[in-house]
């Protein structure tokens, strides 16, 4: 169903109005939440917006904290489209982080950026591999076993930070000048912000995404897949490694979405002590912009403005913050009842045909 | 059908995650907002960012917030504020916003924020900041003129709570469980040890790290193979760690067992209630209001001490064992205070670290 739900939205104005309508109603009952804890709402969400419009440094810090979401993201939306759920994108992300690190630190030269970012993609890779390869060979869950990795991949990529890279306190060391992200022109245009040039390379991965799905053989074969195993089998597709290579490019996708945090936002890795929750974002992410690359692109940028104007609502309004993660999960939860809503009249309508 | 029950399937485990996800950032209810937006100006204003443990971590972020609410009440005319931050990503925006909101002292609250704070102080050079459990330099070791190192001699406090479990246990065996491994950590454990041998030269002590803060059922695991081995005391100074071992200690407790916990940073003998009794032996408190009090009052009285390193030890009550002593015998209070006067006059030099624990051990 999931599937359906998310690769299904191909009615152009159903596709849009969906999720307006489901942010629409998330910001209400929003609202409603505020008026029922004593806040006024008007006020609230005037400080909201203020907090990402107000400020050039909060503007910034907008696009900073989007960079990632896009990221992760797209490696959702990826496996969904080849009818895998990739629930593993925080612990790809995570292993990338820690990968593009250990690059940025020991290597120096021109190259080190694009090396750093590379290390990145292929440990997040490696780490979609894996269940990609137990999907195909064993028909073993990917999401059990993603979500397995997650575990692994925190406490493993912790073990070394904490064995081998602790510099001070809980991080590395930080990354050369030559494989940092960090941009003085960027920071300078957005009053020191931490926008770094990684929310171009998260730009450039929307049009990728959308170049490999739409625009190339493999792209084709891999949405075959998602909307019908047997068919794409039938049709002489490999779906064995149709399934391992989608999630070997959606856990590359999740890798730079790290590398974009430990060369961009950071400059280090740190011993993690939870999840960074940016994988699992991804996944409101892709669903909120149904699975295309301009939708998650704006999803990314709601998602990341919530998050941002949040410490505003609070320092401001006096809304505590928790409400923003309110509203987010509202509006998951709109966005996917609306589906279900559509679900529910398809199949009344298919029954009223068969009779 | 089949294959519509595994879609079902797959969709709960996504949601579940998903809520999991959603979840795990902020468990922690914010009740009692202190942003009261829009206070008039004219007045003083001290406000703090706390680290991801929230204001209601039970421990130094909501220490730290009483403190302010303290100072807050004492003098007129003051405003206080705290900002959450969710995760690590939050801290620099967060320092940032209230740096440019005006503050008149802006306090960190954690050493996770060191990195943070060393930047954003260094691009608002007229803000007075302050950062708790740690201590900034530059570049080249140097301290900042505009950050006030908050620290405290937890050793010394780690000792006295010794001192207690060296004299209450029964089997001669106790336990110290940290939490991440670090020089902080490290003054609890060796301070601990200390004060155990100083009063019973022949106990064993078991030392374990859990490598995580928060993890409550690892230190549930933890205590459960040590109490299993025969101790009978465990001091934590492991955060939500610590939980899980009040949890371990609570369940044997009620089944009879004579265990105890020794609670960190607050009082924590609410932690130790259960229907027969309570497990929390005593806690070493870590004084963190206090702290953020004093320097908050300093820096209104214009002497705020910027670049400097303020230790808070025994005699500014910034450590210390807890009010609450319900579960401590006479014999040992007795103690703690002829040991506490022996650390305040210089007579006994607490270790900090390993190596002058062995110092300290090899002098007994």
């Amino acid at each position: 169903m999931i599937k359906r739900l998310l690769v299904g939205a191909r009615g152009k104005s159903f596709g849009l109005i969906v999720p307006l309508i489901a942010i629409a109603f998330g910001f209400i009952a929003g609202g409603i939440i505020m008026l029922l804890s004593g806040n006024n709402p008007i006020l609230g969400y005037t400080a909201l917006i203020q907090g990402v419009f107000g400020d050039m440094y909060y503007f910034g810090e907008t696009l900073r904290m989007m960079t990632p979401l896009i990221l992760s993201g797209l490696a959702v939306a990826f496996a969904f489209r080849t009818g895998l759920l990739n629930i593993g994108v925080e612990g790809q992300l995570i292993v990338g982080w820690l990968a593009a690190v250990v690059v940025g630190i020991y290597v120096d030269g021109p190259f080190a950026l694009v090396l750093a970012i590379l290390a990145g993609a292929v440990a997040g890779g490696l780490w979609g591999f894996i269940p990609g390869l137990l999907k195909a060979k064993y028909e073993v869950h990917e999401v059990i076993v993603t979500i397995m990795m997650n575990y692994i991949a925190l406490h493993v990529s912790n073990h070394f930070i904490r064995n081998y890279l602790l510099a001070s306190g809980q991080r590395t060391d930080f990354v050369n000048d030559s494989a940092s992200l960090s941009s003085p022109f960027l920071e300078a245009l957005t009053d020191y912000s931490r926008l770094h040039w990684g929310f171009f390379i998260a730009i450039f991965a929307c049009v990728v995404m959308w170049f490999i799905l739409w625009k190339t053989n493999k792209g084709y074969e891999l949405r075959a897949v998602g909307y019908n195993k047997n068919a794409s089998s039938y049709a002489g597709m490999n779906v064995k490694t149709n399934i391992i290579l989608s999630m070997v490019i959606s856990g590359a996708f999740a890798g730079v979405g790290g590398a974009m945090e430990g060369l961009g936002t950071y400059g280090y890795a740190q011993i993690l002590s939870g999840f960074t929750n940016l994988g699992f974002d991804g996944i409101a992410v892709a669903l909120l912009g149904a699975s295309t690359s301009v939708g998650i692109f704006l999803a990314a940028f709601l998602f990341g403005g919530l998050k941002i104007g949040a410490s505003n609502m609070q320092s401001a309004a006096g809304v505590a913050p928790e409400l923003v993660e309110i509203v987010i999960a509202l509006i998951i939860f709109f966005v996917a009842s609306s589906y279900l809503i559509r679900w529910i009249l398809g199949r009344l309508q298919q029954n009223k045909e068969e009779k | 059908m089949k294959k519509k029950f595994s879609f079902l399937l797959t969709t709960v485990l996504a949601a579940g995650t998903i809520l999991a996800a959603c979840g795990s950032g902020d468990d922690e209810a914010n009740e009692g907002q202190g942003a009261d937006g829009g206070a008039e100006g004219g007045g003083f204003s001290a406000k703090m960012v706390t680290d991801e443990g929230g204001v209601d971590d039970k421990s130094f972020n909501q220490s730290a917030w009483e403190g302010l609410q303290a100072f807050e009440g004492d003098f007129d005319d003051i405003e206080i504020e705290y900002l959450q931050s969710n995760s690590a990503s939050d801290y620099a925006p967060n320092l940032n916003r209230l740096a440019r909101d005006g503050s008149d002292i802006t306090f960190a609250i954690g050493f996770l924020m060191e990195d943070d704070i060393r930047e954003i102080a260094n691009q608002h050079q007229d803000n007075n900041f302050a950062i708790v459990d740690t201590v900034v330099t530059d570049g080249d070791d140097n301290l900042i003129d505009n950050i006030a190192n908050i620290t405290f001699a937890e050793h010394q406090g780690s000792f006295l709570v010794g001192v207690v479990a060296g004299l209450q246990t029964e089997t001669d065996q106790v336990g110290f469980i940290g939490g991440v491994e670090s020089a902080l950590i490290s003054k609890f454990e060796t301070g601990f040890k200390a004060g155990v041998l100083a009063v019973n030269p022949d106990a064993q002590i078991s030392v374990q790290y859990a490598q995580s803060f928060n993890d409550a059922s690892l230190g549930q695991g933890i205590a459960d193979s040590m109490y299993g081995s025969g101790i009978d005391i465990i001091y934590h100074a492991a955060g939500g760690v610590g939980n899980g071992v009040f949890t371990e200690a609570t369940d044997r407790a009620r089944n009879g067992e004579n265990v105890w916990v020794i609670g960190v940073d607050r009082d924590q003998h609410e932690e130790g209630e259960y229907d027969g009794g309570n497990v929390t032996l005593t806690s070493m408190v870590k004084r963190v209001d206090e702290a953020v009090y004093q320097v908050s009052e300093q820096t209104m009285n214009g002497d705020y001490p910027g670049g400097q390193i303020l230790e808070f030890g025994l005699e500014d009550n910034g450590v210390g064992i807890a009010e609450t002593q319900d579960n401590v015998s006479d014999e040992a209070l007795q103690a703690v205070e002829e040991y506490k006067q022996m650390i305040l006059d210089g007579e006994i030099d607490v270790p900090q670290n390993d190596e002058e624990f062995e110092e300290y051990q090899s002098n007994l």
